[in-house]
């Protein structure tokens, strides 16, 4: 063990950055950051910077939201057709101005969070079968909204400012907004009861209710959030793509669930870190980042699916990594 | 003499350098039913492990049938016919009869397939041996417990077992269901089949089995012939201590009661729950310990949770501060001023990732926040009270729990719930697995809060602990409360006394 007045500022100050296990994350995201800047001349160009974080938004959004589901020890499959069918909804409604689409597809993914929630409190639904059984639906009410086509949106209200606006033409709104999300998300784990209660009741169920905890309102709360940020990526989509993606989304879930893991936050639930997640979501974002450089060499040309399953390589190392430095405190438990 | 079919001797064991078993031994017979007794922590289910392959000893010798064997896992354990009966059954209630009996022993025909006709007739058969007719193609998981451990016990026996372990059979069966698991037993033991058998029941072992082997710390203190011993005998030997004085304690009478405490605060009347608790009456007042005695299985613990709203109340009243309460859940019993400090610390109390901090405050929460924001100054500063009235040794209260000892834990979610200032705090064996030095700290923090005015309900399977500590101690049998004894004036001897007697009347009214 680690002396006492050293350690105890440290942990403190830790924990809200993820502390000891989800260092991972942040030493590679730096690692790769320094690889792009040493190896592309553009790698940190204002282009290169905002375009990157534009798409990135959205991932990171709907890690956040997945990042306190998982914490609670369940799990939203529902995530990307939720976004999907938010992005149909907004662009539907984008002649009326971001200031109704934007909340419509944010209420879009409330709904679909609260079906969530209601299945998985109410009737005791497992997450895995409720969230799933929710993905189908929003999937299939946005290929019937759409007619199975991409919604174009008005261009000439105000919809698109969100998604295309750049702050100093190298901050994208969407980012911003993204990191306010962020920084609620993460003053609810840290600051608030409910926060507390989401932790307690994925780290032990059975105690939390022992102590009269609102186990049933932490979960509620989580999966309404997750549905919301579903909704508000959805939104971001149609906003920076200029129409309403009826088949977007495929697989974000899952991606979603590789950066909350990678950001050392377990799937039993119980433990986890907000900053570390969004840094597991832009990390993913970077591998792909890089590859799209690395073809720009010409030296080697690599096809989309290979950079998927370089992905899925990244992810195993990473999570390896973590397994490794766990594994100590984990004997001792 | 016959020679033994299993001679262990000299058993050691420990874990972490911290002994577990220090001279254990165990000898069983051919064809009889062994029980194996002591308390919890006495080292049984360590012994049973090393003997079914699970761990491996550190010292002593084990012979099977005279010559000496090692057996590194379940399967040589098996191999060499050595069947175990688990508490938790692991069987596959989704599969049939038949197939659980038969399961990785299916019979083939001449193509590889299996042979349904030839399994569904050792079905048939394994348990027409003990009188037993079932729907063999039924779902196993259809059939009450009691069945379905029978179809255990008959896979074991169709497997050729030398020597079958039942662990804790009876605990969830009622009383015909273990007659039929006696004569299955019986059945058994007639055809040259030993049983090694242990429960908490001991009342049972004179019924079934022959010999009995008492374990206490890690060590055999005692083996012999069933006939020739007595239930109080064994439950001296369990405890260490001399049987003559507890029987000479026999029926002292005790002390009348003694206005010591404040006014009543809890008061239950012929209180039952779904979890076989069958009619328990208590007064605990403030100011007062009242302790729960018994045997395990006796109901101690379903009290606790029928009180503090955790198991469905069926019959019965049950008045907290004068008033007749319905509490229908852990919320509204803290609500009502109660606090339970449960049994099993990993189950049902600490949150392994979380801070000392962030455990010790969680029931305190709704009132350390304003508008759902936690006032993280103030909770600093209450933990550190805490931290440092209950003597915690954690590097900070940053530092996740896990990482804490038993002792230290215990202390964390004993001051949640005295965070809580609650007027009757429930401990269900609050010194459990707790060294000796946090356990006097343990004790001496319940004693202070009890001086001012806290009502505590202790309940303990160490006499010591409820002898020192309680005002008066409530009997448990059998899910009733059947007597009730005041301090001063309870010795140990007449405590095991009230415990292991059968009770005089059906029941004693707690009242005065």
């Amino acid at each position: 063990m680690t002396t006492a007045p050293l350690d105890l500022n440290l942990r403190r100050y830790m924990r809200p950055l993820g502390g000891g296990t989800h260092l991972t994350v942040w030493v590679a995201l730096a690692l790769l950051i320094l690889l792009g800047y040493l190896r592309y001349d553009n790698f940190l160009s204002a282009y290169n910077i905002s375009s990157f974080l534009g798409y990135n938004s959205m991932f990171v959004l709907i890690s956040v939201g997945m990042c306190l589901v998982i914490m609670t020890g369940g799990i939203d499959l529902s995530v990307g057709a939720v976004a999907a069918l938010a992005s149909v909804t907004a662009a539907l409604l984008s002649p009326l101005g971001l200031l109704v689409a934007l909340p419509a597809g944010m209420l879009t993914g409330l709904v679909a969070g609260a079906i969530n929630a209601g299945l998985i409190v109410g009737l005791r639904l497992p997450p895995f079968m409720a969230t799933l059984a929710t993905m189908l639906a929003a999937r299939g009410t946005s290929l019937v909204v759409s007619d199975r086509q991409a919604v174009s949106v008005d261009w000439s209200s105000d919809f698109t400012a969100l998604g295309m606006n750049k702050i100093a033409s190298i901050l994208p709104w969407t980012i911003v907004v993204a990191i306010l999300v962020v920084v609620v998300a993460w003053y609810i784990l840290e600051k608030t009861s409910l926060g507390r209660t989401v932790l307690a009741v994925g780290g032990n169920a059975e105690a939390a209710h022992l102590m009269g905890l609102k186990t049933s309102r932490a979960l509620i709360f989580v999966y309404l959030f997750s549905g919301a940020c579903a909704g508000l990526a959805g939104v971001f989509l149609a906003s920076g793509y200029g129409a309403g993606q009826p088949l977007e989304g495929q697989g974000w879930e899952l991606a979603a669930i590789a950066a909350v893991v990678v950001g050392g936050t377990l799937l039993t639930g119980g433990m986890g870190s907000v900053p570390a997640t969004v840094a597991g979501a832009l990390l993913f974002g970077l591998v792909f980042n890089l590859l799209n450089f690395e073809n720009g060499l010409g030296v080697i040309s690599l096809s989309a699916y290979w950079q998927s399953v370089i992905r899925g390589a990244f992810l195993l190392v990473v999570i390896l990594l973590q397994v490794r430095l766990a594994r100590p405190a984990a004997a001792k438990a | 003499m016959t020679e033994p079919l299993l001679q262990m001797t000299g058993i050691q064991k420990a874990f972490a350098g911290i002994p577990a078993l220090r001279e254990a031994s165990l000898r069983i017979l051919p064809g009889e039913v062994h029980a194996l007794v002591g308390q919890n922590g006495a080292g049984k289910s360590t012994l049973i492990k090393i003997l079914t392959g699970v761990y491996r000893r550190d010292a002593g010798e084990v012979l099977w049938q005279g010559r000496p064997v090692d057996l590194r896992s379940p399967r040589d354990a098996q191999g060499v016919g050595i069947a175990t009966i688990y508490q938790e059954l692991t069987l596959v209630p989704q599969r049939t009869v038949t197939e659980n009996i038969v399961l990785g022993y299916e019979p083939r025909t001449r193509w590889g397939a299996i042979d349904w006709r030839a399994a569904d007739a050792r079905a048939r058969e394994v348990l027409s041996r003990f009188g037993i007719e079932l729907d063999l193609h039924r779902a196993l998981g259809s059939y009450p417990t009691a069945i379905q451990q029978l179809v255990a016990i008959g896979r074991a026996a169709s497997m050729e077992a030398k020597l079958l372990i039942m662990d804790e059979p009876t605990s969830s069966l009622d009383e015909r269901e273990v007659e039929t698991l006696f004569g299955v037993m019986r059945a058994l033991k007639a055809r040259g089949t030993s049983i090694l058998y242990v429960s908490h029941f001991l009342d049972e072992l004179f019924a079934v089995c022959d010999g009995v082997t008492i374990m206490r710390d890690g060590r055999t203190v005692g083996e012999t012939r069933i006939a020739d011993t007595s239930k109080l005998d064994l439950i001296a030997g369990m405890l260490g201590r001399d049987p003559d004085e507890i029987r000479a304690a026999g029926r002292t009478q005790l002390s009348t009661d003694q206005t010591h405490a404040g006014p009543v605060f809890l008061e239950a009347k012929g209180l039952s729950s779904d979890r076989r608790l069958r009619r328990l009456d208590l007064e605990v007042r403030a100011g007062e310990i009242v302790g729960l005695a018994g045997l395990l299985g006796s109901g101690r613990t379903e009290s606790a949770r029928a009180i503090f709203g955790m198991d469905k109340v069926t019959g019965g009243t049950l008045r907290v501060g004068g008033r007749d309460v319905r509490l229908s859940s852990p919320r509204d019993a803290i609500d009502a001023g109660i606090a339970f400090l449960t049994e099993d610390r990993k189950v049902e109390g600490i949150i392994p990732d979380l801070s000392v901090r962030e455990n010790l405050t969680l029931a305190l929460l709704p009132r350390l926040s304003k508008m759902g924001i936690v006032d993280e100054a103030r909770e600093r500063q209450i933990v550190q009270g805490f931290i440092k009235a209950l003597g915690i040794r954690t590097a900070d209260m940053d530092q996740p729990i896990r990482e804490l000892s038993g002792g230290n834990q215990q202390k964390v979610l004993l001051g949640r719930w005295l965070a809580l200032e609650p007027k009757l705090l429930i401990l269900d064996e609050p010194t459990r697995g707790v060294d000796v030095g946090a356990k006097l700290e343990i004790q001496s923090i319940i004693a202070k809060h009890v001086e001012q005015g806290c009502a505590v309900l202790l309940i303990s399977s160490e006499f010591e602990e409820l002898i020192e500590g309680a005002h008066n101690i409530v009997v448990l049998q059998e899910g009733r409360s059947v007597r009730k004894l005041n301090n001063p004036g309870v010795t140990e001897a007449s405590l095991i006394h009230a415990i292991a007697e059968p009770p005089d009347t059906p029941h004693v009214e707690a009242a005065e």
